[in-house]
């Protein structure tokens, strides 16, 4: 009861949200009656592969721009490299700046089309929020605790492994949910560089004036937005420390 | 601290010629220091900011890497061992304890015991030993994480945790300066409880000259640069100060700085009559009246003191009370009496119940005592200056 209490309102307000939401879509899904050219598109079996393949972009991005920015971030912040911090943040700073179409259209004339360019697409747009946040949190740990770790004799790795990132956790993973959010509005685009997601229905809609395409692909993505987003704020809420605010 | 049926298991500390400069400043941090401090020994470094002492204090575990000069503890020469390791073996404390705030008491004094390769039972075992020792409770404590405990009560865990391996040298750094007061003259009092039980070497470093003098065997006051203006006891320092500038910084301090010297075991204590809990109240105030006093002390089980009430309060009620005075002033034997007075007039209160090195009640102090003390260093300190007094006035002399 009184776990519940002090549970945030963000935790059970938004599952709730994403219910009506998706409950309304549904029903509206199953009562209305498509033409062969809306079929081709909304049809069960074509529509549950591109929600799948938008989630498999989404996710295989996310693999990669936490397994690169974390690190980088944590290397960012130990006092040997700190000086190269306004460039790594500059650099990423730009990524996030360009227009996202832009960026993923010109990758194409390096890469080419596709899956993969698509993800490399979204990698470099995503960068930022979590490498900001991974030296942040890192930032903001105390500095007489990481001092009093030093001083009873933990080594740097680890000072770093056992009380710096378990104390930036909030914060590291607070980056990741942001990026998540990014990448699931943004992995639509990649639909102009021939990788199917949820964008294909927008376009199509758009291209075709099929409005409920153009509809049906606007929700599923916000739908699927709010859903990473609130599993992304569980993992944050179980995975920070006790007696870490 | 003189006891010689002491095991002493602290080791002594040197430093050779340790100098401390920093890049791209003329002047040394600190310069050339040459020190050695006994093994059991506390030592306190006391200066004005900027004087060096906690340079100096990390050079020893070389938080601070020393640019020039040997380092030795006990016999080991430790400028060239791995820092870490070396770091390992000597327990540091710093201001409000620095505990982790996401562990547990029990998973912060561990720290370094896993690091050891410690089996669970002995960490256990450890931590409630350590816990007793610093005047914790350990099943109410163990489990507590930092956020859920008082400053006093983080800082008597820090200083479990820098036991915890039972390192020889223990290193302190300004460990009392962010508690209140009273809460301060307890943890004192509590560090030198347990100095006396474990015999470690403990250097402190501290900007309180009093704080000093009571802790310290010895103290060391530096100026700027890491300069040693002088090393020697506290008595000595103050009887003896080396130079205008150690004058200067113990300052109006020294006028009542007997008061810091005396402790409260050094002063006669007046005998108290104990009560329990339960206890028939005309039974008790029979036992009073005939040991001559207007007022007892209700202890606990352990024979910790709850409250004093005078006979009149004791005759209110049918039973001794239960009740737990949250202000009742109470000293150490190795309070000075400096604090004593302190504890008095915070309590509005004209006397203090003394308690042992476990809480235990026994006997009182009061002001008049206090006063006598400090009369007689009067008296002492006026035959000793050579004016001439009132009655010994030849008239015409004045100037």
């Amino acid at each position: 009861m009184n776990r519940l209490r002090r549970t945030p309102i963000d935790v059970w307000f938004e599952p709730l949200l994403i219910i009506v939401l998706g409950v309304g879509y549904f029903l509206w899904y199953r009562s209305t009656t498509l033409t062969p050219t809306e079929e081709a598109s909304l049809g069960w079996s074509t529509l549950k592969t591109t929600i799948l393949d938008h989630i498999q972009l989404t996710l295989t991005a996310t693999v990669f721009v936490v397994v690169i920015a974390i690190p980088l971030g944590i290397l960012l912040t130990r006092e040997k490299v700190k000086p190269f911090k306004p460039f790594a943040i500059n650099f990423a700073n730009i990524g996030q700046a360009a227009p996202a179409v832009g960026l993923i259209v010109l990758l194409t004339m390096w890469l080419g089309t596709g899956f993969r360019t698509a993800v490399v697409g979204l990698v470099v747009y995503a960068i930022l929020p979590i490498l900001q946040n991974t030296i942040v949190g890192i930032d903001q740990v105390d500095k007489r605790t990481i001092e009093a770790a030093r001083g009873i004799g933990y080594s740097g790795i680890r000072t770093l492994v056992q009380v710096e990132l378990p104390l930036a956790v909030p914060v590291i993973l607070n980056g990741v949910r942001t990026a998540l959010v990014i990448l699931v509005g943004t992995a639509t685009l990649s639909t102009f560089i021939g990788a199917t997601s949820l964008g294909t229905l927008i376009t199509t809609g758009v291209t075709l004036f099929l409005p409920k395409l153009l509809i049906s692909g606007a929700i599923l993505v916000a739908l699927l937005a709010l859903t990473i987003d609130w599993l992304g704020r569980l993992v944050e809420l179980f995975a920070t420390p006790r007696g870490v605010a | 601290m003189t006891d010689t049926d002491r095991t002493v298991s602290g080791a002594s500390i040197r430093l050779d010629g340790v100098v401390k400069q920093y890049r791209g400043q003329t002047k040394p941090a600190v310069q050339k220091i040459d020190l050695e401090i006994e093994a059991g020994h506390i030592v306190a470094f006391v200066g004005p900011s900027g004087c060096g002492k906690t340079t100096t204090l990390k050079m020893i575990n070389r938080l601070i890497e020393p640019t020039e000069g040997r380092l030795f503890i006990g016999d080991r020469d430790v400028t060239g061992e791995d820092p870490d390791k070396l770091r390992q073996s000597i327990g540091y404390v710093i201001q409000a304890g620095g505990l982790f705030p996401h562990w547990s008491v029990q998973k912060n004094i561990g720290a370094i015991p896993r690091v050891l390769g410690w089996d669970k039972k002995r960490i256990a075992e450890r931590t409630e030993y350590l816990l007793d020792l610093v005047g914790l409770d350990a099943d109410t404590f163990r489990d507590r994480l930092p956020k859920d405990m008082s400053g006093g009560q983080q800082q008597r865990v820090g200083v479990a945790r820098a036991l915890a391996a039972d390192p020889p040298v223990l290193l302190m750094d300004e460990p009392f300066s962010a508690v209140d007061p009273i809460t301060r003259v307890r943890l004192q009092d509590s560090l030198i409880a347990i100095q006396h039980e474990v015999a470690k070497t403990i250097v402190i470093v501290t900007h309180d000259f009093e704080e000093a003098t009571k802790l310290g065997d010895k103290v060391l006051i530096l100026s700027e640069g890491g300069k040693i203006e002088q090393y020697a006891t506290p008595e000595e320092i103050l009887a003896k100060p080396a130079n205008a500038f150690v004058e200067e910084f113990i300052g109006s301090g020294a006028t009542l700085a007997h008061l810091t010297l005396s402790r409260v075991k050094d002063v006669e204590h007046e005998p108290v009559v104990t009560a329990r809990v339960g206890d028939s109240s005309q039974e008790v105030i029979g036992r009073a009246r005939a040991a001559g006093v207007t007022w007892i002390v209700v202890v606990d089980e352990h024979g910790k003191p709850r409250s004093w009430p005078s006979l009149d309060e004791v005759a209110t009620k049918d039973t001794v009370s239960d009740y737990i005075d949250p202000r009742l002033p109470v000293v150490a034997p190795s309070s000075t009496l400096n604090d004593a007075l302190d504890v008095m007039l915070a309590a509005s209160q004209g006397g203090v119940v003394v308690t042992d090195g476990r809480g235990v009640v026994t006997g009182s102090l009061t002001i008049k005592t206090v006063m006598s003390v400090v009369r007689g260093q009067l008296d002492e300190a006026r035959e000793g200056d050579g004016h001439v007094s009132y009655t010994q006035h030849a008239e015409g002399s004045a100037t």
